[in-house]
């Protein structure tokens, strides 16, 4: 255990950026688990006399236009864009990163077909497909994680299955056949734990991504509809004050947004790092 | 003689996170003008070391920590780029181990050439296109012209390592620095690929700097060999001296530890002669019939019979394509025959799908040991669940004492220390991997061990002692082996029979004594002509034979 922790010190030191990205992606956790206790004002509750006040002592991020306190909404709204990137890309990662592996490893018909729906899949430009998706489905939270986690699919799928498919032929593969290990186990148990280090950078990446994602939906209209707080959403109704110089409305849920993006991204690189078993000594 | 190239007391640090790591410590060499030096040493020995210092190619975490490297009589050691450019190439160039990954994939192997030729003299493309031809002429490349639009992949390993050759000589260079040139090709090729080498230093007065593991082959092409441990040179002297009378314990224990024809596999490690093993009634264990593979419409292996009894050891050998790893894998069961039949124990396991055999109960009986003990080894399971896995899965064995004894009582038969279970492989030295590998496949209770050169990527050193291992094994356990090696010698200590195959099919089968004695085939006699070895005297013969031609 200590052993680990030693490592994870060596590759933060190397990697402060790492470190500053790992901080504030706990900040984020933080602010979704615990938002509504911490949160100054009830994210929700009008109070119309204090309308379209700017950042002051009392409300740092100012009011909108019902005199909600912004702050309060953009730490509360955490947990819901939080939990939709979350769940969305867990999903696409068990689903993708299965069904690729076994691909890679098969190799064959399967894989033929396989890479010929990911490629049809990607034709599509994939933000289209998934208002597409949502709209079809019907305007609920749990339909923009399954869009989300569609549209990532191909990625892991593509991904996992180069990584299985230069694996497949080494000599650990095959002694584990030898060891009385059917096909699927040496997938599951010796393939897949393998391409985790590499996964993680795609899944840190793609969590940036999600919350844009879910986001950028929601600015639409699609999904999430006010007056949940949400990113997006606020963005959206900001915008309409955004020309009488309300920018408050606007610029601090959308800097949340890029301050998560932000941190996913930079921690994916030293979340290889860390996982590699071959980079400790 | 001047000397053409000078090192005096070289020193060079590697930056690690554990602070520095003295590579060199102190190395002195020099080589004279259309002289050949040969650097022996095993793996981490600073060889290949001292040869990236000359070219000045260290990587960034690599410092020159002192001393000095003269060429020409030129201080170069903290030389820039400007002095170093032109001489790179056309006044020292070199040659590099994998010769594949050496030459730019996407680019013919005559524009290569002509990129080196035009990088230091200017000359127009027609002539660098005809210089091209006439060198790749000069290393023997039938066809030439039509060689010039080949891309890497379409040739085979030694022909890459001849346009290599081919590209080092471009320019004519002075000191010609190989870096193990000839690892990784077949027996016959590397003769050849040597031959051409010290033909061509010969004939064009270069000085070469031979890097290399095998002993033999430094034997035989080099009018002096420096020995290297821990970045250090402990001997140097011309190859007669140095292996008939070694002065420096290590060069003894290097020269003992080096398969010769009359070795075995005691004398590689200086230990007692055993018994020779009781006669045992014959009880066939292993018989294939007309056993072939297909890929596509190629035979990989094509209408091979043998048997094998308990307790024997049968040697397969054989070159690259010659289909033995093919047949290891078809007898461990991990593929499908196209035809033929492989019974085990009387019982006919052939058919039995390669998919559903790890349910068969002859799983257990027939294990295997690989090549490559890096990656034979799953980078995510320690040395303990390595071994533990086929009892888990074999035996159904649950995680507890009894397992843990199990495992223990593995890597004792197999001399690994109990303290380096929890490690995991890149932990590890080859020779520990090489352990586990082999622990992992007798864990089990096998009856047939199915050995696929087990000791080629292995140090001489390691390897006398693995090869030792497993002999003992075998005479303990009475295992039956099938033994799968390119490396002649090897085979012959350690099989009673010896199987010779080429391209798929069989050549030659007989008691290893006898065969590897007198030949029937002629190929088999080819492949024991090739093997490099030591008697000094017959490798003066052939350097002189090659610089005549």
């Amino acid at each position: 255990m200590s052993a680990t922790l030693r490592h994870v010190g060596w590759v933060l030191r190397g990697n402060p950026v790492t470190l500053l990205a790992g901080c504030g992606c706990g900040l984020m956790v933080l602010a979704a688990l615990l938002g509504p206790w911490i949160a100054p004002y009830d994210p929700v509750a009008s109070n119309v006399p204090l309308a379209l006040q700017p950042p002051s002592a009392a409300h740092w991020f100012g009011t909108d236009q019902l005199g909600r306190d912004v702050f309060s909404r953009v730490l509360v709204a955490a947990r819901l864009d939080l939990a939709i990137a979350a769940s969305a890309v867990s999903l696409s990662f068990l689903i993708g990163a299965t069904v690729g592996s076994f691909c890679g490893y098969a190799g064959g018909r399967l894989d033929a077909w396989v890479g010929r729906f990911v490629d049809v899949l990607m034709a599509f430009p994939l933000f289209v497909l998934a208002m597409a998706m949502v709209a079809a489905l019907g305007n609920r939270v749990e339909n923009i994680i399954y869009a989300t986690a569609i549209i990532n699919l191909p990625f892991y799928i593509r991904f996992s299955r180069a990584e299985v498919n230069i694996r497949r032929n080494l000599g650990w593969v095959e002694a584990a056949r030898a060891s009385g290990n059917s096909h699927v186990e040496v997938v599951l148990r010796f393939l897949l734990p393998n391409v985790l280090p590499a996964m993680a950078v795609q899944i840190s990446l793609n969590l940036g991504w999600a919350i844009l994602n879910a986001a950028g939906l929601s600015f639409l209209g699609l999904g999430v509809r006010p007056p949940t707080p949400e990113w997006g959403i606020m963005v959206a109704e900001g915008a309409r004050f955004i020309t009488t110089g309300k920018w408050w409305l606007v610029a601090c849920p959308g800097a949340a947004l890029m301050f998560a993006v932000l941190c996913f991204n930079l921690l994916g690189d030293g979340l290889r790092d860390i996982l590699d078993p071959r980079m400790r000594t | 003689m001047s000397r053409l190239l000078e090192i005096s007391d070289l020193r060079v640090e590697f930056a690690t996170r554990n602070g520095p790591v003295e590579a060199l410590k102190g190395v002195s060499l020099s080589v004279g003008v259309g002289e050949t030096l040969g650097i022996v040493g095993e793996s981490g020995s600073g060889k290949s070391v001292t040869a990236f210092c000359v070219m000045r190619l260290l990587d960034r975490a690599g410092r020159i920590a002192g001393g000095h490297i003269r060429f020409r009589g030129e201080d170069i050691t903290r030389a820039g780029r400007r002095v170093l450019a032109p001489l790179r190439g056309a006044a020292m160039s070199m040659i590099f181990q994998n010769p594949r990954a050496a030459l730019n994939p996407i680019r013919p192997v005559g524009l290569q050439i002509a990129d080196v030729l035009r990088a230091h003299e200017s000359i127009s493309a027609r002539e660098a296109r005809e210089r091209a031809v006439a060198l790749l002429e000069a290393v023997r490349i039938r066809d030439p012209v039509a060689r010039l639009a080949a891309y890497p992949h379409e040739l085979s390993g030694g022909m890459c390592q001849r346009v290599m050759i081919a590209m080092a000589i471009a320019c004519e260079p002075s000191l010609l620095i190989a870096d193990e040139p000839t690892t990784g090709l077949d027996v016959t090729t590397q003769k050849t690929v040597m031959d051409l080498l010290a033909e061509t230093t010969a004939r064009r007065g270069m000085a070469m700097l031979l890097i290399t593991h095998d002993l033999g082959l430094a034997a035989q092409y080099c009018g002096r060999i420096a020995v290297m441990e821990q970045g250090r040179v402990v001997e140097e002297a011309p190859p007669a001296r140095l292996f008939g009378t070694p002065g420096h314990a290590y060069t003894r224990r290097l020269v003992a530890a080096s398969p010769r024809r009359d070795s075995t596999v005691a004398s590689l490690v200086g230990a007692p002669e055993p018994q020779p093993m009781p006669l045992r009634p014959r009880q066939p264990l292993l018989e294939v019939r007309e056993l072939g593979k297909r890929f596509g419409t190629a035979a990989a292996v094509d209408g091979v019979s043998f048997h094998l009894d308990a307790g024997e050891s049968l040697g397969l050998v054989g070159e690259s394509g010659s289909g033995k790893s093919t047949i290891s894998r078809l007898v461990c069961r991990l593929l499908d025959p196209s035809e033929g039949s492989i019974r085990f124990d009387g019982e006919e396991i052939g058919a039995i799908p390669a998919g559903r055999f790890h349910r068969s109960p002859y799983r257990r009986a027939i294990q295997l040991v690989f090549q490559d003990h890096g990656e034979s080894l799953n980078p995510r399971f320690s040395a303990f669940d390595s071994i533990a896995d086929p009892l888990r899965r074999l035996l159904g064995l649950r995680d507890g004492a009894g397992l843990r004894a199990r495992v223990e009582e593995a890597a004792e038969r197999v001399g690994l220390p109990g303290d380096l279970l929890g490690r995991f492989p890149h932990q590890l030295s080859g020779g520990q991997k090489a352990r586990v590998g082999i622990a992992r496949a007798i864990a089990a209770g096998p009856r047939l061990l199915v050995l696929d050169e087990p000791t080629a990527a292995l140090d001489v050193s390691v390897q006398a002692v693995v090869l030792h291992l497993l002999d003992r094994l075998r005479r303990e356990s009475g295992l039956a082996y099938l033994f799968v090696s390119h490396d002649l010698n090897v085979v012959r200590m350690m099989c009673e029979r010896t199987i010779v195959l080429q391209t798929g099919k069989l050549v030659e089968e007989g008691r290893s004594e006898v065969l590897f004695a007198a030949p029937r085939a002629s190929y088999t006699a080819e492949l024991l002509a090739a093997i490099p070895h030591f008697a000094p005297e017959e490798g003066d013969a052939r350097a002189r034979a090659a610089v005549a031609g």
